[in-house]
């Protein structure tokens, strides 16, 4: 269908305060021809879920600088698969030492990118995931 | 997909509710199949359409709307269909009203979905009708759309909407700014929005004066050293509506009230004066000659090859023949939608 198009959900967990890295990354989505729901500031795992679920989208993408992703991930996978939606991927934008990677996809976390990674691997791998559009 | 079942929606089941707008917004086969089978629930919900310029305040009046209905005693279920421009270049959206509707986060009564134009002209999606008759038919009283005014959306909204907010602020060059006259056509309430911020008088002002001249039969009356504006009488003896501008401070609520009050007014208006039913079968209506509109169109396509079509367009090119002889050339001989046996 020519008028499917992939949704995402970009969302800044946590308290720390700015979310430049965030808009940069939703602009590089919409400039691939995504939709991105934008939420802002300061999400916590329940809104996330919430917006994610209303809008029906295929991908969630997470702004996490604080360092607290091991602790804000878990709850949001597991509110995603409650609400029925454990066929949304979720990418990783911000800080995570190298150790939490593979712990992080053994969760079920698709991608995680550092703060200096080129926002075409995040475009890509995400149209990677969605070939051919679910 | 598999259709989505009918019971789920109408019992308010939020992801089944979630993946049917998706159906219908990119008007899948299931989706437009469960929709025939939704429509004879629809026809309940108020419809309020909030229009405006960029950056005037829509959305952060929609999340303190959006609070006054769910507050009090009688709480409605509360939807919000947000839509915001695609990109005429990438196809794709950010889509940001959300960020201003925190508020309603947790809330078991609210429904927010955002939208994208994807390309329809007016910049009001093609599928929100669509989208607004699923929250209808899954019990929301209230359905808030907001779209950021820009010519044909604001008669698209209009047409949509049983009660049409346009939103202004102050400070966009006051009276020289974007006062567009048609909008007095279509607004139902005007709403003054940021009226902490200086220049509310100059727009408000500038919004009376259009006002005067749009409505003459108002009579703008000085009432304890207010102005008041009084609705004349149309020759039936309907009562006339005359559009309120209401001041808002939609970052902390002051107004809202009074313009959710003034709302209610305006939909007891329309049930009383018959204009509610009017309205409903002109959206109707005009929702049905789109549709027929796109399906004849279409169904004609199919039916012409495409080099055909294309030899066509070359010889408009070439100036061998006009438009309209084209559209009678390709639709010779028969009615057009079989023309594919002819070919
Ligand atoms: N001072 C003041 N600022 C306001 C008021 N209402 C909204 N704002 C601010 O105006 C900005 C835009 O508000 P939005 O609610 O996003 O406006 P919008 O019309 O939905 O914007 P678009 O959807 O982008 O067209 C935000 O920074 C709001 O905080 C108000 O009553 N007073
Ligand atoms: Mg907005």
């Amino acid at each position: 269908m020519p008028e499917r198009k992939i949704r995402v959900l970009v969302a800044k967990p946590g308290l720390d305060g700015h979310d430049r890295g965030a808009k940069v990354v939703a602009r590089a989505l919409r400039d691939a021809g995504m939709e991105v729901i934008y939420t802002g500031l300061r999400q916590t795992p329940e809104m996330i879920a919430e917006a994610a679920l209303q809008e029906d989208v295929d991908v969630v993408g997470l702004s996490i600088l604080s360092g607290a992703h091991m602790s804000l991930i878990p709850p949001i996978l597991k509110l995603l698969k409650a609400n029925g939606q454990e066929h949304v991927k979720i990418f990783v934008g911000g800080i995570v030492p190298d150790e939490d990677v593979p712990r992080l996809k053994e969760m079920g976390v698709t991608g995680v990118y550092g703060p200096g990674a080129p926002t075409e691997a995040i475009v890509n791998e995400i149209r990677a995931t969605f070939k051919p559009a679910r | 997909m598999v259709k989505p079942n009918i019971g789920s929606i109408l019992s308010g089941e939020r992801i089944a509710l979630a993946r049917l707008l998706s159906e219908v917004e990119n008007n899948s086969v299931a989706g437009q199949a469960t929709l025939d089978e939704l429509f004879p629930h629809t026809g309940k919900a108020h419809l309020i359409g909030v229009t405006g310029a960029p950056g005037t305040g829509k959305s952060s009046l929609v999340n303190q709307m959006a609070l006054n209905y769910r507050a009090g005693k009688n709480p409605k279920q509360v939807a919000i269909v947000a839509v915001d421009p695609s990109s005429p270049f990438t196809g794709g959206a950010v889509l940001g009203d959300r960020v201003r509707m925190r508020d309603l986060a947790g809330d078991p009564g609210v429904f927010i979905r955002s939208m994208a134009s994807r390309g329809s002209l007016g910049g009001l999606a093609r599928a929100t009708a669509a989208m607004v008759q699923v929250f209808d038919a899954a019990g929301f009283e209230v359905i808030l759309i907001e779209t950021v005014g820009a010519g044909q959306t604001e008669v698209d909204i209009a047409r949509l909407a049983h009660t049409t907010l346009v939103v202004e602020s102050p400070g966009l060059g006051d009276e020289i700014q974007a006062i567009k006259a048609g909008i007095l056509e279509i607004a139902d309430i005007l709403v003054v929005n940021k009226a902490d911020l200086p220049g509310v008088e100059n727009t408000e002002r500038a919004l009376k004066g259009m006002l005067g001249l749009a409505h003459p039969v108002a009579k703008v009356f000085r009432h304890h050293g207010q102005d008041m504006v009084s609705a004349g009488r149309e020759p039936e003896g309907k009562a006339l509506w005359v559009p309120p501008i209401l001041r808002t401070i939609a970052t902390d609520g002051t107004g809202v009230a009074e313009l959710v009050a003034a709302i209610e007014q305006h939909a007891k208006h329309l049930h009383n004066s018959g204009e509610w039913g009017r309205r409903e079968r002109a959206r109707l209506e005009a929702e049905l000659e789109g549709l027929l509109t796109e399906t004849l169109v279409k169904r004609f396509r199919e039916g012409v090859t495409d080099i055909r079509y294309e030899k066509m367009v070359d010889r408009l090119v070439q100036r061998k023949v006009s438009p309209w002889g084209a559209v009678k050339a390709l639709l010779k001989g028969k009615n057009g939608f079989t023309a594919k046996a002819q070919d």
